[in-house]
């Protein structure tokens, strides 16, 4: 494993899954190597399985409503929590960068400076989103009617292959900004940074199960979320057509609604192109809601 | 003054003591072909295949329309791409949007004999077509005219672009008021269209091609395919269509979800509903039942949206089924053309047979049936306003959308419980909340897992008013400023 | 009178709704067989109505003859209603006729006055000959939340009317919610009301058809409740017949059959018969016609 002090042994990291705030071994017992870019093993980590997945989902629902509940200015403040976290732990993220992901110090610190902008920049949205997708429509009789994006209850995410620390905020932000369960599979290069990324979430106030990470393969993980009749939406980031086949082939079983993704170059990354409040707007329902108002006139009244 | 009456009886009578005499609307103004083809490029096009269209009031042949095959569905595809690449994306904004106001206009002019048709070829009253339908249609057009130069103001921060050509498909609940809804955020977007009307109700589509071709829509930017599901596939699977935007039951948009796996067409289908009309005892009782009937009864609950399901808060259920009973009992059903009928024909014997499975189905699983005991007409597809009581959750009357004049009523006995049957189903289009409690109301609202919320009301409709479900409703919104999200490139 | 009152538990009304179904009836289309009986029926429940103080007695034998012999085949009004000082002329003027003389007592239109002053004119009137009084309540009163005051001055009235029927005008145009006016409709009721009625025609909006629908659907819940009939008289601002006929349909579709009587339905105008009539003579002649030929009323 990588370098170790001869006067003492570094003690390492077992790398679980993150389910219903808790983190539980893979009940396969299953695991994967990750190495860093001179082949050198880095970690075991877990290969979860259709029941990992299974048991993410009832923790997602479980959590979603109370999540959902809390008020826009309680979550905005959760997932600033979340970036104040992160930065207190940036040099750890940094060089397990580094270290395990080969990548340069100046470009590990600014991935880190990118996630923990985003993050804050999301957590902004939670309660302004509303107000810029909303709307209050003048409809043409007595009526009071006003249409506001709902979360759309459980969602369940495929993770960017790249960007192992950013491309994880990314996808994670604006799924859970508008009170949706997250269920974040990831599959690429360095997944331990995102179970690293778990125990900064876990340690945010965040509600456990809002956002549950399974380390594994998306072959094998990719069909059982989309035939999942208790997963509402499915967003996947640089899916491969035969994905997309399967997940749209099998979502329509219950109507889930799908969104594909595609990360953007290596370098834009941490571009303000690659966040957007659009990005939240697959993962919402709209609800118009209509109240008669009463007009008076026919009683004579002015007003 | 007379005496007072029996005490032991306290059913009203509603008799037949001064009856409205027939009131038919004239038909005189509006002609129909003997045949219909297709509407493709800016001209009318013989087809094939034709067979019948059918009032549904009499049963008898109103005329014969084409059915589309995938040669005729690829000639429409093709005039939609190359006027979209030529004329229509290329277009202003603003002339644009002058085409559509000139659409929504000829629509107010030709209402009456709109209203006359829709009535005839799907068996809606006269009221209905003539009250909601056709105005709504045109106002849709007027409404998204607006939009077509101002689409920079929809979505702060985004630069939106047309998507292309998008195929549309529409049920035969409100012909012409679907057609209206699809075509109008499209085109106001800057995509053109394949749009196939249902194969029982393409009347007043082609009418609608009629008052395009007067409008001088640039040919190509409205093409109008006859046909029945066959020609549905094609227009789903034609390769060059960008996107696909579908109304209609929840079994064919799971198909068209799963004919979409694996291309990169966008997808928005507004599907069926089971609606939950939630009547709690502090409500305005005497409203509410006017907004059970319509929740249910309006155009023969042939809506998505119905309030099929009605919950009624046990400790006035006893009341307000009385008040009911009496109030479905002054429906008038009968002739569609009839200004005072209240319930039309059932669009097809297709449909009709379906309701009728389902309601012997709900007599089968031991609900109580109540109808209204004035006869029918002899001829057509009728059906009476029926309401259930006794029914449970697990009756299939409370589940399956039955997409007719049945009302199935549940009680609850505290808000919890009335929310937790509302949201137990698959569904999730609209559901009521009638109740004089402000916070309660919201309550509730907040917490039904549904696309629309009618809070003291019912079966309301507005061009900026988005419609759309949540679950296996369907996903994507028509009308209002959302209704532009489906028709444009966001980025 | 002891008397325990309870202020009455009456469902709320939500405005915009009873707005909308009202309007509902006012698409009801009636032609051809229905339109003439519906114009007669009209006219049959008309309280042909002068309450003006240039009234004099002339002017209410005019009335008289014209509710006696309408012409066009039209069937006599239920009733003429006139001030209490005119009642003896309208009995002497409509003899042996069976059209009843209804008597606005109880000091019409504001009933500003003591309850012993309200009554004792009512007791003149029924003296006079009136058959049927129509009296206004105190609308101050029941704004003023002074239910109870409503309910024993409307017990007082009944009382002072012996064996007139009464009929109770809530004033609905200053009663101002909907709310108010089923309240207002079941305190009536309750305290004995043979009708009750929406306007004294002096306050505006007089009668309006939501209006209308709130005091019916009073009237009904109150014969689902104990068996009893109620009538009811909407006044003021009904004019023409088409208007009318769709009140009636609002009665038969709420109330049903049993209420399309003059026994049990009324409408309070002045010039709403010369519209029937008008109506009456177009249908059997096919002209539309000009009330020049008809004589006033």
């Amino acid at each position: 494993m990588a370098k170790s002090t001869p006067t003492r042994l570094r003690v390492l990291k077992t790398f679980k899954l993150y389910i219903g705030g808790a983190f539980p071994r893979t009940e396969s017992g299953r695991f994967l190597q990750e190495h860093n870019p001179k082949g050198q093993l880095v970690a075991n980590f877990c290969r979860a399985s259709r029941k990992d997945l299974r048991n993410s989902v009832v923790a997602a629902r479980k959590a979603q409503p109370g999540w959902a509940g809390r008020t826009p200015f309680n979550r905005a403040q959760i997932l600033y929590r979340m970036a104040e976290v992160l930065e207190s732990r940036r040099e750890s993220f940094e060089s397990a960068l580094a270290e395990r992901a080969g990548i340069k110090s100046a470009d590990a610190q600014a991935e880190v400076d990118a996630a923990i902008d985003r993050l804050v920049w999301y957590a902004g949205w939670a309660d302004k989103f509303v107000q810029i997708m909303g709307t209050t429509n003048p409809v043409a009789s007595p009526h009071f009617n006003i249409t506001s994006p709902e979360p759309t209850g459980v969602v369940t995410a495929f993770a960017p292959r790249s960007a192992p620390l950013l491309g994880l905020i990314t996808a994670i932000a604006p799924v859970i900004v508008s009170g949706n369960a997250l269920v974040l599979v990831v599959e690429n290069e360095h997944p331990s940074i995102a179970i690293d990324l778990a125990e900064v979430f876990h340690c945010s106030d965040l509600p456990g199960g809002v956002v549950n990470i399974l380390t594994g393969l998306r072959e094998e993980l990719v069909p059982h979320a989309a035939k999942h009749m208790d997963i509402d939406a499915i967003a996947t980031f640089d899916a491969t057509d035969e994905e997309r086949r399967l997940i749209a082939l099998e979502a329509a079983e219950s109507v889930k609604r799908v969104h594909n993704f595609e990360s953007p170059a290596k370098h834009d990354w941490a571009q303000a192109s690659a966040q957007s409040p659009y990005n939240i707007l697959p993962f919402v329902e709209f609800k118009t809601a209509w109240h008669p108002i009463e007009s008076g006139a026919a009683m004579g009244a002015k007003y | 003054m007379g005496k007072t009456a029996n005490t032991s009886v306290r059913d009203l009578l509603f008799g037949d003591l001064w009856d409205y005499a027939p009131a038919p609307e004239s038909r005189d103004h509006l002609t129909i072909h003997e045949r219909y083809g297709h509407f493709i490029d800016g001209k009318f096009v013989e087809g094939e295949d034709h067979f019948p269209s059918i009032n549904p009031a009499t049963e008898e042949q109103l005329f014969e329309v084409a059915s589309a095959d995938e040669a005729t569905v690829d000639l429409a595809v093709k005039a939609a791409r190359k006027a979209y690449d030529k004329v229509w994306g290329k277009m202003p904004g603003s002339e644009r949007a002058k085409y559509l106001y000139r659409i929504a206009r000829m629509i107010q002019e030709k209402a009456r004999a709109l209203a006359v048709a829709e009535s005839l070829d799907g068996g809606k009253p006269i009221k209905e077509s003539r009250d909601v339908d056709i105005p709504l249609a045109a106002a849709h057009f007027f409404y998204y005219a607006g939009w077509a130069d101002k689409l920079e103001y929809a979505l702060p921060g985004a630069s939106p672009s047309p998507i292309g050509v998008a195929g549309q498909i529409i049920p035969w609940n409100f012909p012409l008021l679907m057609a209206a809804w699809k075509i109008a955020p499209a085109l106001a977007a800057g995509n053109t269209i394949v749009i196939k009307p249902a194969e029982t109700t393409p009347l007043t589509a082609m009418m609608l091609a009629e008052i395009i071709q007067e409008a001088d829509l640039p040919p190509g930017v409205v093409n109008i395919v006859n046909g029945a599901g066959q020609t549905g596939a094609a227009i789903v699977n034609h390769p060059d269509i960008d996107k696909i935007a579908f109304t209609g039951s929840t079994d064919v948009g799971k198909i068209i979800q799963r004919a979409l796996a694996g291309s990169r067409k966008k997808l928005t289908l507004e599907l069926g509903g089971k609606g939950a009309n939630i009547i709690f005892d502090d409500a305005s009782l005497d409203q509410a039942v006017e907004g059970i009937i319509n929740g249910i009864f309006f155009n023969q609950g042939h809506v998505c949206c119905a309030g099929s399901r009605l919950l009624v808060q046990e400790n006035i259920a006893d009341e307000l089924m009385h008040k009911l009973r009496h109030r479905v009992s002054t429906l008038i059903v009968g002739d569609p053309l009839d200004k005072n009928t209240d319930v039309g024909a059932i669009n097809s014997r297709e449909q009709l047979l379906r309701i009728q499975e389902l309601v012997a189905a709900g007599k089968d699983e031991g609900a109580q049936i109540f109808q209204p005991s004035s006869p029918l007409p002899e001829k057509g597809f009728f059906f009476k306003p029926t309401v259930f009581t006794e029914v449970t959750p697990s009756h299939r009357i409370a589940r399956e959308e039955i997409f007719g004049p049945v009302l199935s009523v549940l009680t609850f006995r505290t808000p919890e419980e009335a929310i937790e049957k509302a949201n137990n189903t698959p569904y999730g289009l609209a559901c009521g909340v009638w109740t004089d409690k402000g916070s309660r109301l919201f309550r509730v609202a907040n917490a039904l897992k549904c696309g629309i919320v009618w809070g003291n009301t019912y079966n309301r409709f507005d061009p900026t008013s988005p419609f759309g479900g949540y679950k296996e409703s369907g996903f994507g919104r028509e009308g209002g400023l959302h209704g532009l999200l489906p028709y444009l490139e966001v980025r | 009178m002891t008397h325990a009152f309870v202020v009455p538990r009456v469902p709320s009304v939500d405005a915009v709704a009873v707005e909308e179904r009202a309007a509902k009836f006012r698409t009801r289309s009636i032609k051809k067989d229905a339109k003439i009986k519906g114009l007669k029926l009209v006219a049959s429940m008309i309280d042909l109505t002068t309450l003006e103080g240039m009234d004099t007695p002339g002017k209410v034998q005019m009335l008289c003859q014209k509710a006696i012999s309408p012409g066009s085949g039209c069937p006599q009004v239920a009733a003429i209603c006139v001030y209490p000082t005119l009642v003896p002329v309208a009995k002497a003027a409509l003899k042996g006729t069976s059209i009843k003389v209804a008597s606005v007592a109880t000091y019409f239109p504001s009933g500003q006055a003591s309850l012993k002053e309200r009554t004792d004119e009512v007791r003149r009137a029924v003296e006079a000959g009136a058959d049927e009084i129509d009296m206004v309540i105190s609308r101050g009163d029941f704004l003023a939340g002074h239910y109870a005051k409503i309910d024993e001055e409307i017990r007082a009235t009944r009382e002072a009317c012996g064996p007139a029927h009464l009929k109770v005008i809530l004033e609905t145009g200053e009663l101002q919610t909907y709310d108010n006016v089923r309240l207002a409709s079941q305190i009536a009721i309750d305290a004995g009301a043979h009708f009750i009625k929406t306007s004294t025609g002096k306050v505006s909006p007089g009668a309006t058809m939501p209006v209308t629908l709130v005091m019916l659907e009073a009237i009904r819940d109150h014969f689902i409740n104990t068996g009893k009939m109620v009538g009811m008289k909407p006044a003021g601002g009904i004019r023409d017949s088409k208007l009318a006929m769709h009140y009636l349909a609002m009665v038969k579709e709420t109330l049903g059959d049993a209420w399309l009587s003059p026994d049990w339905f009324r409408f309070g105008a002045s010039s709403l018969l010369n519209d029937v009539l008008m109506q009456l003579e177009k249908q059997s002649t096919g002209r539309y016609h000009s009330d020049r030929y008809l004589s006033l009323s």
